[in-house]
């Protein structure tokens, strides 16, 4: 099993002898907790309280491995942070596979082992699975489903939907924008320039853990994935009908995202994340929170960028480094390298 | 990180300085004037940066053909669909020309259809892509001005001294002196041109000399960052309060006076020019680069038979007046309603360099 050259075969999902190896030998081996060891269809969980935080993901990503992480590390921080950032603590995760026939043991393991880790690092179990396998061609070499269930504390329930947002509101960022994507980019070698990019696909969940700690004002958070911020600043915008003001030079940055970004004619407002969190605090308790942000390992960089308005309701207003006023407009398609 | 910011770019973008100008330019401006921004570039740069917002009344600005997207013609993206619904080709292109309508389809929904279609970053990636798959056919869909065209040339210079035999182009290049003359002598009145900076560094300044000296127009070639583009605005609305009009360089950290000869030499190798179709324009003459006879082996419209019938632009839309100047987005009847970047009516709005994408996104 462990040879270099062992591979994914249709009989590794049949259900059969070598479907249950590959689950005792790897996935239970390396996500060993006492309820995933117990075999059973469901995980049985033991939650006291009335409130839990809900919620799925799936991980397509393509290649696999890219500086800062693998599918497996985004698969486990993707469905945590979605949780952290609804005000929960994240505590136990699903996970499924399907994987392509022909698919390298090594590489599974590479992947299933980086899970085991985030999870261990985050004190969160993952206490149920499921492995299918496809025909070679039926898929691109491996999708990793998670859901995860998070604790919710009754104080934060309306964080997730933002009720609060108010006219004066603070808008506060973790780090720079458009790290990830931009590795992605990267590692697929579609440019014949080299960075030292690194996704920010990280756990979010200290870092939302001491923002909750600091203020009990923190009126929305939302983790800025695929879309960008951009697509966050429009969803407050919308979701709670207000006005948003973006100060573009109070933006961190990450240089060589910036440079790349500028090479190929790239917003990286729109580009994707995999560590960073926008959140919506109120004005008085905006300078703490970023004191105490900035104390944590994800949010070193992070600044205060903005603040809800009270005019133009529904819309994000960037104030550019030039001094002139833009829209902030939702991502309409892919972003296209430019041509000329 | 550096705290100085991205070098030759943060210090265009210097608010100080936009602000300086911008008084400037109101201090001199007297009489109202329409300056043609040439390139889509600097039509995007203008509304994504707010510049509007720094320019008196008496200064308007038109968007002009300067979009490769926007002025590729029906035509060519129908020829395009008919060439990727070929058995054995595969067809590659820049991005943003998958969306474009043709006729009846578009790129992007061949290829959801099961058509061959791979977007490439360069046309060396085309080339690739044919050294990969000798058994099949690999047509590159040229398009733009004198910035992508000496690297389609280089591409087939290239295939040829590989021997590479299933490299074609399909070319829609076009060059830019005679849409601009096309435009001068047209019914829009343009006092001054924005030139396109990047078409700039390849021809350098030569080509716009006709365009003061015959047409009496004021020309600056412009870079495409804040300061640069309100600096030739300053430049130009000098030259026109003046009546002496000349053509300058504001872009000077990119672009010389003869250009890049060797590109140009390339270009002109492979090429030889065409009358072609520009939307907006129609059919202007010597305006297109066609592979010339020495490399007609990778053109793809001599390898290709396929039908190609002449197309009508679809109703109601006004691509072709938006990209002479002659109307503004919000002049057309289908703009937002109807034509959004979700479901696109015409070609500006596909690209993101074209003037109504960019008038739809910065709601100018």
């Amino acid at each position: 099993m462990k040879k270099h050259d062992d591979r994914i075969l249709m009989h590794h999902g049949n259900g059969g002898v070598y479907m249950q190896k590959l689950i005792s030998e790897l996935f239970i081996h390396f996500f060993d907790n006492e309820i995933i060891r117990s075999h059973s269809d469901s995980a049985i969980l033991n939650l006291e309280t009335n409130n839990i935080a809900y919620t799925t993901d799936s991980f397509v990503i393509d290649p696999l491995f890219f500086p800062g992480g693998n599918i497996g590390s985004l698969a486990v921080c993707g469905t945590l942070n979605d949780l952290a950032v609804s005000g929960a603590r994240p505590a136990y995760l699903s996970a499924g596979f399907i994987i392509e026939e022909g698919f390298k043991i090594t590489e599974l393991t590479r992947i299933v082992r980086s899970m085991a880790n985030e999870a261990k690092k985050a004190g969160v179990r993952i206490v149920t699975g499921d492995t299918k396998v496809v025909n070679a061609g039926k898929c691109d070499k491996l999708f990793i489903n998670t859901s995860g269930i998070g604790i919710l504390d009754e104080k934060f329930i309306s964080v997730s939907s933002g009720g609060n947002v108010k006219s004066g509101d603070k808008i506060l960022i973790n780090g720079p924008p458009g790290e990830h994507g931009m590795a992605i980019l990267q590692a697929r070698k579609l440019f014949a320039f080299r960075t030292n990019i690194k996704s920010d696909c990280a756990n979010l969940y200290p870092l939302v853990k001491r923002i909750l700690k600091t203020s009990s004002h923190v009126h929305f958070m939302r983790d800025a994935t695929r879309g960008g911020v951009a697509t966050v600043i429009n969803e407050i915008a919308q979701k709670c009908n207000t006005g948003i003001e973006i100060d573009e030079a109070l933006l961190p940055v990450n240089l060589e995202v910036d440079a790349l970004c500028e090479l190929l004619g790239f917003d990286s407002l729109y580009i994707a994340n995999e560590g960073k969190v926008v959140v919506v605090v109120d004005g008085n308790d905006a300078e703490l929170v970023l004191a105490a942000m900035r104390q944590t390992k994800t949010g070193r960089n992070a600044a205060i960028i903005g603040e809800i308005t009270g005019d133009h309701p529904g819309k994000a207003v960037l104030k550019t480094r030039s001094g002139g006023k833009r829209i902030i407009d939702q991502l309409l398609g892919d972003q296209l390298p430019r041509i000329c | 990180m550096n705290p100085e910011g991205l070098r030759y770019i943060d210090e265009y973008r210097n608010s100080a300085l936009v602000v300086h100008l911008s008084h400037q330019i109101r201090r001199i401006s007297t009489k109202p004037v329409n300056l043609m921004e040439v390139c889509g570039g600097h039509t995007y740069a203008i509304y994504k940066n707010g510049l509007k917002d720094f320019l008196p009344d008496t200064i308007r600005l038109l968007s002009g053909p300067g979009c490769p997207v926007c002025v590729s013609s029906q035509k060519f993206v129908d020829h395009a669909i008919e060439l990727g619904k070929l058995n054995g080709v595969i067809l590659t292109t820049y991005g943003d020309l998958i969306r474009v309508p043709g006729s009846i389809s578009s790129l992007e929904k061949e290829k959801a259809g099961g058509a061959d279609i791979r977007m490439v970053y360069s046309v060396l990636d085309a080339l690739e892509i044919a050294k990969q798959n000798r058994n099949k056919q690999v047509v590159f869909l040229g398009i733009g001005f004198e910035t992508t065209a000496p690297a389609s040339a280089a591409a087939i210079l290239q295939a040829a001294k590989e021997k590479v035999r299933n490299f074609f182009l399909l070319s829609a290049h076009k060059v830019m002196p005679p849409a601009l003359e096309a435009l001068a002598k047209g019914d829009t009145r343009i006092d001054g041109f924005i030139a396109p900076g990047h078409v700039s560094a390849i021809t350098g300044y030569g080509i716009y000399q006709k365009l003061s000296k015959d047409y009496h127009r004021g020309v600056v070639i412009s870079g495409f960052e804040p300061v640069d583009i309100l600096q030739s605005v300053l430049m130009l609305v000098k030259q026109i309060e003046a009546g002496h009009y000349k053509v300058e360089n504001e872009y000077t950290r990119v672009v010389k006076a003869d250009g890049n000869p060797k590109a140009l030499a390339v270009m002109n190798k492979v090429f030889t020019q065409s009358d072609t179709e520009w939307r907006g324009l129609g059919i202007v003459p010597k305006s297109g680069l066609a592979v010339s006879s020495e490399f007609e082996s990778y053109d793809a419209n001599l390898k290709f038979d396929v039908p190609v019938h002449d197309s009508h632009p679809p109703k109601g839309c006004i691509c072709g007046d938006i990209l002479t100047g002659r109307k503004s987005p919000s002049d057309c009847k289908l703009f937002f309603s109807q034509c959004t970047p979700v479901n696109p009516i015409g070609a500006c709005m596909v690209s993101s360099e074209g003037a109504c994408s960019v008038f739809y996104r910065f709601k100018a």
